[in-house]
């Protein structure tokens, strides 16, 4: 079983509840009984459902919309296109590129051309069939290669190249003694959150205002972005966080946000939206697949001179944020290691696929799986094993990327490595131990029930991958977070519009104020917008950011409360701190519950946390563009079946830099949750594109990871606090699904190469069986 | 809504509801969920591959997206609602709460059916046993490591208070 090995170094015993522990989530109960309401559970008396029209063309000119019929059908309330958008006609994180509806051309099939209000959803079903749009298909641009060569025309004013960046840095003229290249390609992956894309908007009685309730991950950007385009105040537009069923970076960008709030307040009656599986696959960004081509340059004992790198990341028909995944992309092409000298370039373009964007792991994911490649190719040349290689080359406190920015986090890079080599192998032979009866347990072998497999012909192999990923928004983004906390009658309330998807920010929201305010009452209010932005749940940013607010918000009531009870018992309030639920004169030795103390007072304090500015790369890829980082080691064990390419994952062990845990067991959801994502673009996730058009937009074909294919995790929690981070803690979300992919990918090499003594380059994920056994 | 609706009662959590505006051949994922208001009832895929809308129709744990409810009607049948007296929680259920076996919740209430049903039939489940009888439910956030823990916890508890019974 999954064993914690919890390094969490000199603790003292904490109060249950606060930091440190893992006190359960508050929304636990609810989720566990069915009664939480999700984004998709939510109605309003009078409410219409609401669809989407969708083009079927990757590239197609609209010639001519008819909705007479469609109006027509009995239940239908309104039927709107792009000419039904009071305001900005145009959305986007980034930049404002993407219709609200296509009106003049269509750039990706299942791009929205129009939306319906209806009493049902069959008769939506219905109005969508009945609404006729004559197209006249054009040329689509499918090969990034020729959005970069300009052998293409333009398929959006802004142009086919969405950014293109060049890291150079030292001497690039380097060579070294050992030099490796090789050409990687990872596949389109899903963030496949199990709540689909849902929303509610109420409009106000006056007609003048709009309160939605939907599922996201950033409810200010939403509703900036809305606002612009439903031409009202923002004040008008109010976003309330409903449930929200996961999220991995795919609620980052509107999807039904605009279409429903429209439909509301044209009809003046709620109106939701649901999508189904199909349609969020093309309603929602992807992670973006990419073309890396690496070259690495050693000296003989294997310490990196030089990378080479060129990076083409596919972003679909519109930009979201492929700009800021692209920078991510390129400044971590070095990979958790020191590297002198480089030269990179990067693009991000527009072709007429599905829209990329954010997805867990933002750019690093493509770059770590080439960059670990390249590590054991190196290996290979230097005659070094996987973990010497990264060793010698293994990234400190204080060296520089290859962007000129130092690394001022800490940065145990060689302890990721070295405490994941100290945890065990696995201990059971290939297939298991034998049964109670003597037999073999199939659910062991590759192939599992299909029962494919001869236990006498799988083989196992171990890979390695470690891991580099920035926490936090870059290039000069202000990044801050809100939090207000109230302190009254010993209970306390904390406010923040933090989107909570499931990752548990609202559990150690809670044990943050009761560590600082020494109170065990904590309340959380509604998560919306009647407070200031917290930022976007992403980039593994909550944790510092909104935590940081609400420890900054507990602190400054905190303060104000030692100057009220000093001046009532004639203390001096510097000398006052909190132990447990007291409130302690450390040199009197006077003390009091701070509930009584707190009797009849009631503090409010609403505040800011920013983290330090960063800037924008100039042309040659300098500059300080990041704020902080954290560091994973990753080593898995696999067992194949080479004949029929079948791979089990066996284990996979990890050390993650955390800073420090602020609940364990949160930080080990996120370590197992994140792996088992790792692991399905290692061997299993893929989105399929047929000329623009996705093939597998449903989950009997998209392969999602089961308790099956998941492997045994054993984790170490490197707890080293960074000065740098408000509690210490370091975001914990991405890193695990970074290197966990090329670990699995290294694993499956190592074993093949044990079958004939050669291997197969494997260059590509997900892994095919035919990659492997073909 | 129209002129195929049909009349008739589903036993559900142990009380007779009447569907009167149910469309032929409806699934029971739909009338549970918008008829009648069942909503920890989930629905992921309705394709039968992720579990979320997982119910029991007699003795079977079945995906309700991909049952009719019109045949379920004779057959007892439990969702998340029904498992324990409102505002209560079962060992599953307050286990999986304390156990981190929990993040978004999506997938939970059909996992919570899934494990009950797994537990009455199997008492004590091997690892191997819990992830195939498991595998029909998807979680995309947790990479079931807690929810295994969780399992095997109430497993646990459960062997151990009726050793003490004894
Ligand atoms: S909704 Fe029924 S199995 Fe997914
Ligand atoms: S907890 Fe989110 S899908 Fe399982």
């Amino acid at each position: 079983m999954t064993v914690i090995d919890h390094d969490a170094g000199p603790r003292t015993s904490a109060r249950h509840g606060t930091v440190g522990t893992s006190p359960p989530r508050p929304d636990g109960d609810a989720k566990a009984q069915g009664s939480f309401a999700f984004s998709s559970d939510l109605s309003a008396d009078g409410c219409l459902w609401g669809a989407t029209l969708r083009s079927p063309y990757p590239s197609a000119r609209i010639v001519s919309i008819d909705l007479s019929v469609a109006f027509k059908i009995a239940g239908v309330e309104s039927v709107i296109t792009a000419d039904d958008v009071p305001g900005e006609a145009y959305y986007g994180l980034i930049s404002r590129d993407q219709p609200v509806f296509a009106s003049d051309v269509v750039r990706y099939v299942g791009e929205p051309i129009a939306a319906v209000a209806a009493d049902h959803p069959e008769t939506c079903r219905r109005a969508l069939a009945a609404i006729v749009v004559e197209y006249e298909e054009l040329e689509p641009l499918l090969d990034p290669e020729q959005a970069i060569d300009g052998s293409h025309h333009d398929i959006h004013p802004d142009g086919n190249v969405i950014r293109h960046q060049r890291i150079a840095c030292g001497d690039i003229e380097r060579t070294g003694s050992v030099v490796v290249e090789g050409t990687y390609e990872i596949g389109m992956q899903d963030q496949a959150f199990l709540g689909l894309e849902a929303a509610l908007a109420i409009p106000d009685p006056d007609g003048k205002g709009v309160e939605l309730h939907v599922a996201t991950q950033w409810l200010h950007e939403d509703r900036g972005q809305l606002a612009a385009c439903l031409a009202l105040p923002e004040e008008s537009v109010r976003l309330v966080l409903g449930g929200v069923g996961g999220a991995f970076g795919a609620r980052e960008d509107i999807s039904l946000q605009v279409h429903t709030c429209l439909l509301a307040l044209r009809l003046g009656r709620p109106v939701r939206f649901a999508y189904s599986r199909t349609e969020s696959f093309l309603g929602h960004v992807h992670r973006h697949p990419a073309t890396i081509w690496m070259r690495h340059h050693a000296d003989a004992d294997g310490q990196i001179v030089k990378i080479e790198s060129r990076m083409v990341f596919d972003g679909g028909a519109y930009a979201s944020t492929s700009a800021a995944v692209l920078i991510n992309a390129v400044t971590h092409a070095q990979g958790p290691y020191r590297c002198a000298n480089a030269v990179v370039d990067g693009y991000a373009v527009r072709t007429n696929s599905v829209p990329c964007g954010a997805m867990r792991g933002f750019g690093v994911v493509q770059a770590c799986f080439a960059h670990e490649s390249q590590m054991d190719k190196l290996a290979d040349a230097c005659g070094l094993n996987a973990v010497e290689i990264r060793l010698r080359n293994a990234m400190r406190t204080g060296d520089r990327l290859i962007t000129g920015q130092p690394v001022l986090n800490v940065a145990p890079v060689e302890r990721c490595i070295r405490d994941t080599a100290a945890l065990p192998l696995p201990t059971e032979p290939i297939g298991g131990n034998l049964t109670a009866n003597g037999g073999v347990d199939p659910m062991k072998l590759p192939g599992g029930a299909g029962r494919t497999a001869d236990r006498g012909d799988i083989v196992r192999g171990i890979g390695w991958g470690v891991a580099i990923k920035n926490l936090m928004y870059s290039e000069g983004f202000d990044d801050y977070a809100t939090a207000r906390c109230q302190l009254a009658d010993g209970v306390a309330t904390l406010k923040f519009a933090t989107a909570e998807v499931g990752q548990g920010f609202v559990t150690i929201a809670a044990q943050i104020a009761r560590t600082i305010l020494g109170i065990d009452d904590v309340r959380l209010d509604q998560i919306d917008t009647q407070i200031g932005s917290a930022g976007s749940t992403s980039a593994s940013r909550q944790t510092w950011m909104s935590g940081g607010a609400v420890d900054l918000a507990c602190r400054t009531v905190r303060e104000a409360m030692f100057v009220d009870v000093g001046r009532a018992h004639d203390i001096d309030p510097l000398r006052l701190v909190i132990d447990g639920t007291d409130i302690v004169d450390e040199s009197s030795g006077w003390r009091m519950s701070v509930a009584e103390a707190n009797a009849g007072l009631a503090y409010d304090e609403t505040v800011e946390y920013r983290h330090p500015p960063t800037v924008e790369l100039d042309e040659s890829g300098q500059g300080d563009c990041h704020t902080a980082f954290a560091f994973v080691a990753h080593r898995a064990v696999v067992d194949i079946d080479p004949e029929l390419g079948l791979v089990k994952v066996v284990q996979v062990a990890t050390a993650q830099d955390v800073g420090r845990a602020l609940n364990p067991l949160s930080v080990i959801g996120q370590i197992e949750g994140g792996i088992a994502q790792g692991l399905g673009l290692a061997v299993m996730e893929e989105i399929i594109q047929v000329d623009g058009a996705i093939r597998n937009g449903n989950f009997t074909d998209y392969l999602l990871p089961t308790f099956l294919d998941m492997p045994e995790v054993i984790a170490t929690l490197i707890e080293e606090p960074d000065p740098r981070a408000p509690l210490g803690a370091k975001g914990v979300g991405e890193p695990p699904c970074v290197s966990s992919t090329p670990a699995i990918v290294a694993a499956i090499r190592d074993a093949l190469r044990s079958v004939d003594g050669v291997g197969k380059p494997l260059a590509r994920v997900p892994v095919r069986p035919a990659d492997i056994c073909l | 809504m129209n002129s195929d609706s049909e009349v008739f009662s589903l036993h559900i959590n142990g009380v007779v509801r009447e569907v009167t505006d149910s469309w032929l051949g409806e699934s029971l994922l739909d009338v549970l969920r918008d008829r009648l208001g069942l909503l920890g009832v989930k629905g992921a895929c309705e394709q039968g591959e992720c579990g979320s809308c997982s119910v029991m129709v007699g003795d079977s744990l079945l995906c309700s997206c991909l049952v009719m409810a019109a045949s379920a009607v004779g057959e007892p049948i439990v969702t998340i609602e029904g498992l324990t007296p409102e505002e209560t929680l079962s060992d599953v259920q307050a286990v999986f709460v304390e156990a981190g076996a929990i993040q978004c919740g999506f997938c939970t209430p059909g996992l919570i059916t899934a494990v009950h049903d797994l537990l009455d039939r199997i008492a004590i489940p091997t690892d191997s046993e819990i992830r195939e009888e498991l595998a029909g439910n998807v979680c995309r956030c947790t990479g079931y490591g807690r929810i295994i823990d969780a399992v095997q916890q109430v497993a646990v508890r459960r062997a151990d208070s009726s050793d003490g019974a004894l």
